[in-house]
């Protein structure tokens, strides 16, 4: 390596280096969260939970687990990988009188290598998503576990949460009767179910109760994401698309939208609000008082 | 060296120059000018895509704030007070993509470097349908020019995502109309190119090239070509029915019972959005091989130039990019995994997913394998080279959590994706094309570029592409999603706000850093070092013909006796054995 | 300058054994199969997601429709017989009567002529104006979209083989056999515009 080199790499080294040292001054210190409105639980952004949010789910873990294992065999293939790379950079570069060898080696190590990664992806495909997967998708509570069910409804750029009220049944809905301020969901107020149905645009679920949320959309296709569930689905209009969960600890926390759905995508935000039973069906109590009143929040 | 004057001596010369000006330079049926135009008008539209991801950094990084100096002359309807509306946002993002894909990067792989050096490479006078070649750089331009215009009609260009997903894009402004015209013209130059590159690169190889002897750059556009072929028709047929959509009132991707804004939808119904999603992604995925083949070739040959020693691997390569395109094919669902897909489907397209990743780690893994027992010159074009494959690697290894369908519940639609496709693409692809652009340079001008300003060039992009696509890792692991106008206002979004900034000051410095390239790039024309007609000491047939190359390319009709690497033969004086030469020369 | 001439523009390759004309024209159908592929494929898709009869998103019966398979069943036979005259044109022009080729040339132009006519008077015009847009319903939105790229089509290959009647005869004097290898390679073309019409036809009009 010839001298300006090496002061180069030494300067590259330091820049990068004084890159990360100068986040803080690039008004990069993490401010506390300033969401408006609810105060938002949990700690956000740890490097030690490869800043994964905070988890409140039961099958979260089994999801993090994943990534977690994923991400230190694509850490182990990375550095192997690497230290070969680098390696080879350094011991055989050019040098005067030596020549490159014509014949190619027998890699047998990268035969093995790439087998294992094959071996590998397959058991985490097979052995690990594919069962995470089924459950998520497949294994819908029973009616003896008694899951709570609500209806998502996105529109742009709200979430609208349908609770069945204290008669477990949906009234019925339908386009014409949507009014953005007063009947988001359009429902059909002469329909006998509909009368004790609850419209809210904050959710509200119990703590240690499995839910079932029915997802559609009135419009366009927005995708329904709750980081701290490890719940995500989209949103499509036309279609019904269940998905399920349990939420282990009380708090706020946030939904956001993960399709882009127009001008305000950005700002499709809701609460979601995890209580204990008693304070959830006392919200249900209150929310179901005034049959009319359907206001958005 | 008659040919030489060619391109000195200009128009005055006498009678064997009858070509106008026009003729020549403008609709040129030369597969080297016809290069060029396509390389110049790429990198134009690469660097404007870069401007508009410049803007869109300074509305992630400090949302609200009116951007400085420049933000003024956007106007009202897009930066009022200088302050990015979401909708501008939108425009810039959807843009970004679109122009990134299919104006800049596919037309600098393909149209740009495919065009100028693969007829070389195979020892043609030129593609086989001149005129066709000609015809589809221009349909190019229509297509570039309607993209343009988009951003002046009302409402601004098209701001659904360059994904253009139903029934958003179908309730979009007008610029989504234009959007889709646009992509019509492309889609249609992308056939014509690559009917003639596969008419081309099976026809009018020289004598003695046998398929096993064809640099696997050739063979990366082989495959490529294939996959434009048939992988972008069906995205033709969703544009034509988006269009419809559009302007005709129907509902291929509308459902019924709509209601958009608070009023009920007037369209009939019957549609299905997701079928738009199951057209473009058919044609998407092998985009992202388009996208990739290409620079992989580039960087397999000069990584085969710099290491002094043939290419390890190199039937395995080949056969590795065949099967890469076919598999390409059968994957497109994983981008859906989040649209209500059952256990059984997902299963099917994670396995074609983690399938299709054994191929491409076969080609990295020659690659890396075949800097061993070397002797490596760090040139310019090999340091870009050198250089993509780590982050090639990056963009490789996080498609894992990506494909499997368990992982990609939290990750899906996150900056995370956003990271693993840049990573593929930009220090992946982008490097590629740079290697090439310094690799092939002294064959197009006959001068090199200069090297400090290149190396200057190459360390600076290097860290900062690495700032400005590290952070999103972190970014999507937190949960953030992609396209928002700012993720402040929420909780889990604030918390890795500083890595935005972070990836934002990369972003700036990186457009900071590319300075040096085009200084290096213009001043080079007319003040780099002239240089032989094979600079780098090559063996592959490019660089038997002069530089530059003249009309018809080659002094007399080139007959290859060799395979495309033979570097460091035992037992010859010079360390290349040229593919051409019958005999030690 | 550039005298140097492409090979294989007239003669086949000898190991491909194809001339690159008629090489490309075979890569520029299989890209056409994938396009009317797609669309055929949402075709599928669209009628298989249809609703069930009371539903008014239901799949249109014939009576609904009001496509005359009698016109649709005249316009197949038109192409059909168009195929055949553009095979003789090509086959005289090999036999080296140019004469004659422009006659099967010209018919076969006519023939697409009808085609369009009568798609347009008999078809498209009454049915817009009795109200059945594209907009109507999923099998209308089908129907205008597959009958009008395939119309499309067709005019494209009436534009190519005016061409080849007008300006671009006068390749047969320079290049005989380049001028009867374009026209085989219009004609692969245009069997193909007719093979599309032979899916469409029972697919909208007795399917």
């Amino acid at each position: 390596m010839r001298l300006w080199q090496r002061r180069a790499a030494v300067l590259l080294a330091a820049a990068a280096g004084g890159v990360l040292f100068a986040r803080p001054l690039l008004g990069a210190e993490a401010a506390a969260p300033t969401t408006p409105g609810v105060k938002i639980d949990g700690a956000y952004a740890d490097w030690r939970n490869l800043w994964l949010p905070p988890d409140i789910s039961q099958h979260g873990h089994n999801i993090d687990g994943l990534i977690y294992f994923l991400h230190g065999f694509m850490g182990v293939l990375f550095v192997g990988w690497g230290v070969f790379f680098v390696y080879c950079l350094f011991r055989f570069r050019q040098r005067a009188g030596q020549r490159a060898d014509y014949n190619l080696v027998k890699a047998k190590p990268s035969k093995y290598a790439e087998i294992a990664v094959a071996i590998i992806e397959a058991v985490l495909l097979l052995g690990f998503s594919v069962p995470i997967w089924a459950s998520v998708k497949n294994d819908l509570p029973t009616e003896a576990q008694n899951p709570l069910r609500v209806r998502v409804l996105a529109e742009q750029f709200a979430w609208n949460f349908h609770y069945p009220g204290k008669d477990g049944k949906f009234g019925r809905t339908a386009p014409q009767f949507v009014n953005t301020a007063s009947n988001p969901v359009g429902l059909d107020r002469s329909d006998a179910n509909a009368k004790d149905d609850i419209v809210s645009g904050e959710m509200h679920l119990p703590v240690d109760r499995p839910v079932i949320c029915d997802i559609s959309s009135k419009d366009v296709i927005h995708s329904f994401a709750v980081p701290v569930l490890r719940v995500k689905q989209d949103a499509i209009p036309g279609m019904r698309i269940p998905v399920w969960f349990q939420a282990t600890k009380t708090g706020s926390y946030e939904i956001a939208c993960a399709q882009l759905c127009g001008n305000n995508h950005y700002s499709m935000r809701a609460v979601m609000v995890v209580e204990p039973k008693d304070r959830f069906d006392h919200w249900l109590e209150e929310k179901s008082k005034p049959p009319e009143e359907f206001e958005e929040e | 060296m008659s040919s030489h004057d060619h391109h000195t001596q200009g128009h005055g010369s006498g009678a064997h120059h009858e070509l106008s000006f026009w003729r020549h330079y403008v609709f040129s049926t030369d597969h080297k000018v016809i290069g060029v135009q396509y390389g110049i008008t790429a990198l134009c539209f690469l660097f404007l895509g870069f401007c508009l991801m410049m803007m869109m950094r300074w509305q992630l990084a400090y949302p609200g704030q009116p951007m400085p100096v420049i933000g003024k002359f956007f106007g009202e309807a897009a930066m009022p007070g200088g302050i990015m509306l979401p909708e501008f946002y939108n425009s810039l993002g959807a843009m970004h993509g679109t122009i990134m894909v299919f104006l800049g990067v596919v037309p600098l792989l393909v149209g740009a470097f495919g065009n100028y050096v693969m007829p070389l490479q195979i020892g043609a006078p030129d593609m086989a349908f001149p005129k066709l070649n000609m015809a589809s750089y221009w349909v190019f331009a229509v297509g570039g020019i309607v993209m343009l215009v988009s951003f002046f009609v009302p409402g601004g260009a098209a701001n659904s995502g360059w994904t253009s997903y139903a029934p958003l894009s179908v309730i979009a402004t007008m610029g989504q109309t234009l959007w889709l015209i646009g992509m019509v013209f492309l889609i249609t130059s992308s056939l014509l190119g690559s009917v003639n590159f596969i008419v081309t690169i099976i026809q009018l190889r020289a004598k003695g090239l046998s398929m096993f002897r064809l640099p696997f750059f050739v063979w990366a556009q082989l495959v490529t070509a294939f996959l434009l072929l048939l992988a972008f028709p069906p995205l033709e047929a969703a544009g034509v029915m988006q269009l419809m959509d559009r302007v005709a009132g129907t509902s291929f991707f509308m459902p019924e019972g709509l209601v958009v804004s608070g009023v009920p939808s007037t369209v009939a119904g019957g549609g299905s959005p997701l079928l738009w999603q199951h057209l473009f992604w058919f044609l998407a995925h092998p985009e992202v091989y388009v996208l990739i083949l290409p620079a992989l070739g580039i960087v397999a040959e000069i990584i085969a130039n710099n290491t002094r020693k043939p290419l390890w691997g190199y039937r395995p390569m080949v056969y590795s990019a065949i099967f890469l395109g076919f598999m390409s094919f059968i994957v497109w669902a994983h981008h859906m995994f989040m649209t209500g897909m059952g256990p059984t489907i997902s299963t099917f397209f994670a396995t074609t997913t983690m399938i299709i990743s054994i191929p491409s780690v076969i080609i990295l893994t020659a690659l890396v394998i075949s800097l061993y027992r070397a002797s490596i010159r760090f040139t310019v074009p090999m340091l870009f080279a050198l250089a993509f494959l780590p982050m090639f690697a990056i963009g490789g290894l996080t498609g894992l959590p990506l494909g499997l369908p368990a992982s990609d519940i939290p990750l899906h639609d996150t900056y995370y994706v956003i990271g693993h496709f840049h990573y593929v693409v930009a220090p992946g692809t982008i490097f590629g094309i740079f290697a090439g652009i310094y690799y092939w340079y002294p064959k197009v001008t006959g001068r090199k570029m200069n090297d400090v300003l290149g190396k200057i060039h190459f360390w600076l992009s290097f860290v900062f592409i690495n700032m400005v696509f590290g952070p999103m890792f972190v970014q999507g692991l937190a949960g953030v999603s992609r396209r928002l106008y700012s993720q402040v206002g929420y909780a889990h979004g604030e918390a890795v706000q500083s890595w935005t900034i972070t990836s934002s000051w990369g972003a700036w410095l990186l457009g900071l850093a590319q300075i040096f390239f085009i200084v290096n790039f213009f001043m080079s024309m007319r003040a780099g070092k002239k240089v032989s007609d094979n600079p780098w000491e090559a063996t592959t047939l490019e660089w038997a013909a002069p530089s530059p190359p003249p009309h018809g390319n080659f002094t007399t009709p080139p007959v290859v006796y060799r395979p495309p690497y033979e570097y460091s033969v035992p037992g010859l004086a010079k360390d290349y054995f040229p593919q051409h030469a019958a005999a030690e020369a | 300058m550039s005298t140097q001439t492409l090979p294989y523009t007239v003669h086949p390759h000898p190991v491909t054994g194809i001339y690159s004309g008629k090489f490309g024209t075979w890569l520029f159908l299989a890209s056409e199969v994938m396009l009317f592929g797609a669309l055929f494929s949402s075709y599928v898709l669209l009628r298989v997601g249809a609703p069930e009869a009371p539903s008014p998103l239901h799949w249109p019966s014939h009576e609904e429709t009001h496509l005359s398979w009698r016109i649709g069943g005249f316009n197949t036979l038109v192409l059909i017989v168009s195929s055949v005259t553009m095979v003789m044109a090509w086959a005289s022009l090999k036999m080296g009567d140019f004469s004659k080729g422009r006659r099967y040339l010209w018919l076969t132009f006519l023939l697409a002529l009808t085609f369009i006519v009568v798609k347009l008077s008999l078809e498209y015009v009454p049915k817009l104006r009795g109200g059945y847009v594209p907009a109507k319903s999923t099998f209308f939105s089908l129907y205008y979209t597959l009958t009008g790229l395939h119309g499309l089509h067709v005019i494209g290959g009436m534009v190519v083989i005016g061409y080849f009647l007008g300006p671009g005869a006068a390749l047969w004097k320079r290049d005989p056999e380049y001028y009867t290898n374009r026209i085989e390679c219009t004609g692969l073309y245009w069997h193909f515009v007719d093979l599309v019409w032979i899916f469409l036809f029972p697919v909208l009009y007795l399917m």
